[in-house]
């Protein structure tokens, strides 16, 4: 799918098209008032803007989804951020008492960068990526995905591309958004391999499944990691010294030049060592997991109050839009076909191929009580390459929905005591302290 | 004022309820009447017993065998409950009640400074960890529903089927068969520490905790209720403060002294002035020896040191007469001729024996007393050598006095971690080649006297241990508790205890 050539320099005139017709807003204030089980969620929370000309501007927030959209619209920012849940209206924390004003709640967030792997990957550096090191953050989404699942017990988590070189995970459980940053950071430790010396075969048994079954592909062929001096002598510093001059490795490698067998001597060799020496010695999968293992950047997930970059929102260098990725296909997923702001205005003008769809989706719309300019905008996406991306969203957020259904039903017969209770307890001792000599 | 009568039944069977459990985690303060005289005994009662946790926690290895036998032996003397001993229930009931109430009295004690909280939640997390360990696995069970920890041991079937997952995961595991281990189902966000050095199986959001971390992860929550409810305390405790009765009672609960007061003379006339150079070399704590150095050596000494090291040798037996003689011998050969030391000074050397003035019997003062107040400046001698001394000279002091270096260190880690009696325990096992004291040194004269108990006893204390055991253990119950004499009966016990806190309220 061509994505239509951007220019930066249109963005002042494609953002207020985009802002008025095709971003989702309805679905995006869905997800941040998460059903309005708590009050003034959306209201306070924290949003930040990058405007034209690098200006930025924090602690904005909206009471409502038509007060975000206008404000959208009349500032058109470059950049969207999300930041937290604060205990007051954002746009009021300096008319708060200095030390109320306190950041509550956000989801736990993961932030995957390319660049974090620039030592171990030699197709691109810095902000280029292709598709050969793409598979780094595909291991990743697999990685972390099934760890947040089946280790922290977590259901909605929302992947999404960055724009440029990365993905960003947002966990959006209740449990999740309501974590401590010393809990935050605590799940960030055990996401990461600070060293890969830290490598306990145990825990990581299923992270190593994966990385096992993308290592041949990536690292063998497409980085080629065995097939280059360079690269062949990196990864010979991996070996244990003993190996390395015991079954002369290097010799080997004069011989053999086909990296896939290159790699089984390696293999071999570590199988010999595992029955003789002590637990624990895996200096092969050690390899494979520093070339592969996820690389993700604690900071930004320890604080409550880190603003990250918003879904949906456009990548001002790259055009593209931060779009969720869609777990099911993660494998095919394509940076590189993700839509531009370009691609999708542009497509605003001329419809898609697949016409009938859209016109059945309209028919179906026009049952429903909507006004004329609400369906006009819900067709307007529909045109274009947006729309699986944002049925995509559409279909996480109903995951969620149930969850609220049942907190807002259970709330109704509630109330707290446990504050109040144990003052009152305290006072009652102090108070029934009567003494005789 | 109103009399404690009948209690109404609602509260006796919440009383009842309330001290059915073996532990508790203070949650509830106690809403009864209790007298004043109640009040402060229970108050007293616990800070020993706590004292002791603080000095068998530095002398010994937490938890091993020595540790347990003595804080066992301290429970049952000061009449605290007891886990694992099953007694008659309303004894059981009568000691949990004082447990409960002695805790939250210390606590008012207690919350005001940094330091005093650090160090009542020290030692409570330390005898809350001892009681845990010591309740059987039901108990444990019981305990943590009944504190809303949700946390439940996983049954069999599920151990099985997680096997190898738990024995790799845990080390705590491996080396104890899976099925004598309890395994918890706790929910990650409780078990931090554990979870970010992956130290622990995941599943689904719950970590499975072998028996022994759980323990940490309940102390930790004991500690951080603790910390919050003394900071809560601190905020209520003007309202206390405005009983007159309590307050004085409070503010010297963190600086009494509760031992024997050495102001009955029992050995007058025993000891000879020629005598006490050498005993001063043998027998006397650091701080004396060096006042008495001191003395020697510039035939001086002023207020502070007159007083500290006077009334410690009328504690340790001189009478009137031998002590003007003694400071008149020493005083002349230096600046103050006969004339002038009898004006001045012989005065106050009467005074120190209560024959002046208000004829006050001052009573020597405790280390506490030392180490806590009058600290001295230059040209002074007095106080306590491990709390104000330079630790270099200190060091330089203890090797002129033949101290071995590995002893000298010993003694300077003590003094590190502020704990200077038990530095000048240390002192008296070096040089009186000592293993183990018996007592809990509070008191220059119990040094003093325990001293030359080792000296005229004649026993060889290191390799007779068994034959000592006995021994040292009635010692150490009177160095413990406060003098239980025969003769001294509840009120009279009670007045000095009161006695005690004036006087040092009023040396003060």
């Amino acid at each position: 799918m061509p994505s239509s050539d951007y220019d930066p320099a249109c963005l002042p005139d494609l953002l207020p098209l985009y802002y008025r017709r095709l971003f989702p807003f309805a679905q995006y204030y869905r997800w941040l008032n998460y059903g309005g089980v708590q009050k003034n969620y959306f209201q306070n929370r924290e949003f930040s803007f990058t405007l034209k000309d690098d200006i930025y501007v924090r602690y904005q927030s909206f009471s409502s989804q038509s007060e975000l959209e206008k404000e959208m619209q009349k500032m058109n920012p470059y950049k969207i951020d999300i930041g937290a849940v604060y205990s007051h209206r954002p746009n009021q924390h300096n008319t708060v008492k200095s030390g109320s004003f306190q950041a509550l709640e956000k989801e736990l967030v993961f932030d995957i960068d390319m660049t974090d792997y620039d030592d171990v990957r030699s197709c691109c550096s810095a902000a280029d990526i292709c598709s050969k090191c793409w598979t780094l953050m595909t291991i990743a989404i697999r990685i972390l995905d099934r760890s947040l699942r089946q280790d922290f017990g977590f259901h909605h988590l929302l992947w999404v591309y960055s724009g440029r070189r990365g993905v960003h995970c947002w966990v959006c459980d209740e449990a999740a958004r309501k974590l401590s940053a010393a809990a935050r950071s605590a799940v960030a430790e055990y996401l990461s391999l600070i060293k890969v010396k830290q490598f306990h075969f145990s825990f990581n048994i299923n992270s190593l499944t994966v990385v096992e079954r993308y290592f041949p592909q990536y690292a063998l062929q497409d980085q080629n990691i065995l097939g280059r001096k360079e690269s062949e002598e990196k990864v010979l510093a991996l070996v244990p010294e003993d190996i390395l001059s015991i079954f002369k490795l290097q010799e080997i490698f004069q011989e053999e030049r086909n990296p896939e067998r290159r790699w089984r001597h390696i293999e071999a060799q570590a199988k010999k060592k595992q029955t003789t020496a002590k637990k624990w010695q895996y200096f092969e999968k050690e390899i494979m997991l520093q070339y592969c293992y996820p690389r993700l950047d604690v900071n930004v997930s320890k604080g409550v109050n880190h603003l990250l970059k918003s879904p949906f929102s456009v990548h001002p260098k790259t055009g593209r839009i931060s779009v969720p990725i869609d777990l099911k296909d993660v494998e095919k997923f394509d940076p590189f076909a993700v839509p531009t702001i370009s691609l999708i205005c542009e497509e605003l003008d001329r419809p898609k191929a697949d016409e009938d769809e859209a016109k059945s989706e309209d028919a179906k719309e026009k049952e429903n009580e909507q006004d004329s300019a609400e369906k006009r905008k819900i067709r307007d996406y529909k045109r274009t390459s947006l729309a699986k991306y944002v049925k995509y969203f559409d279909q996480f957020l109903a995951g969620m929905a149930d969850s609220w259904k049942g907190k807002l039903r259970r709330q109704s017969g509630e109330f707290n005591t446990g504050d109040i209770f144990t003052n009152f307890m305290l006072d009652l001792f102090l108070c029934f302290l009567i003494f005789f000599l | 004022m109103q009399f404690s009568s009948k209690k109404p039944r609602a509260v006796t069977d919440l009383k009842a309820e309330l001290y059915s459990q073996p532990l508790q985690f203070y949650a509830q303060p106690p809403l009864e009447n209790i007298s004043l005289s109640e009040f402060e005994s229970f108050a007293v009662d616990r800070l020993k017993l706590l004292k002791t946790v603080e000095n068998l926690g530095v002398s010994y290895v937490k938890l091993n065998d020595d540790y347990l036998k003595k804080l066992d032996n301290e429970i049952r003397t000061l009449n605290f409950p007891q886990v694992g001993v099953s007694l008659d229930a309303k004894d059981q009931t009568e000691k949990r009640r004082k447990d409960h109430i002695s805790h939250f009295i210390l606590r008012l004690a207690y919350c005001q400074t940094e330091d005093l909280r650090r160090w009542f939640i020290q030692q409570e997390v330390d005898l809350f960890k001892y009681r845990f360990k010591k309740l059987d696995s039901g108990e444990k069970l019981e305990f943590l529903h009944k504190n809303n920890l949700q946390y439940n041991t996983i049954s069999a079937e599920e151990k099985d089927n997680l096997r190898e997952k738990l024995t790799i995961s845990s080390y705590a595991a491996s080396g104890v068969k899976l099925e004598e281990q309890d395994f918890y189902k706790v929910p990650f966000q409780d078990a931090l520490d554990l979870v970010r050095t992956r130290k622990v199986y995941l599943k689904e959001g719950y970590a499975y905790i072998p028996h022994n971390e759980i323990v940490t992860i309940v102390l930790n929550d004991f500690r951080t209720r603790l910390s919050k409810a003394l900071a809560l305390t601190a905020r209520s405790l003007p309202a206390v403060h405005s009983d007159e009765r309590l307050q004085p009672l409070l503010n010297h609960l963190s600086h009494s002294y509760l031992g024997q007061d050495y102001s009955v003379q029992k050995n007058v006339g025993k000891i000879s002035l020629e005598q006490i150079d050498s005993l001063a070399g043998k027998s006397f704590p650091l701080c004396m020896r060096q006042l008495h150095q001191a003395l020697r050596d510039q035939h001086h000494l002023r207020h502070g040191g007159r007083m500290q090291y006077g009334l410690f040798l009328k504690g340790i037996g001189l009478s009137l007469e031998q002590a003007l003689q003694f400071w008149r011998m020493e005083f002349i050969r230096g600046k103050v001729d006969a004339d002038k030391f009898d004006k001045a000074y012989a005065y106050s050397i009467r005074h120190m024996f209560g024959k002046e003035g208000k004829r006050a019997d001052y009573t020597p003062y405790s280390c506490m007393k030392v180490i806590l107040s009058n600290p001295p400046s230059q040209g002074d001698y007095h106080g306590c050598p491990f709390r104000h001394s330079d630790p270099e000279l200190l060091k330089q002091k203890l090797q002129s006095y033949k101290v071995s270096p590995s002893g000298v260190s010993q003694i300077l880690e003590l003094v590190k971690g502020m704990h200077y009696q038990l530095a000048c325990q240390k002192y008296f096992e070096l040089t009186h080649n000592v293993e183990d004291t018996s007592f809990s040194l509070s008191h220059p004269n119990q040094y003093f006297t325990e001293s030359q108990k080792v000296l005229g006893g004649g026993k060889d204390v290191k390799r007779e241990t068994d034959t000592l055991q006995r021994p040292q253990e009635s010692s150490a119950a009177r160095g413990l508790t406060a003098a239980r004499e025969p003769a001294v009966d509840e009120s009279q016990h009670l007045a000095e205890i009161t006695k005690n806190l004036e006087t040092d309220f009023q040396d003060a």
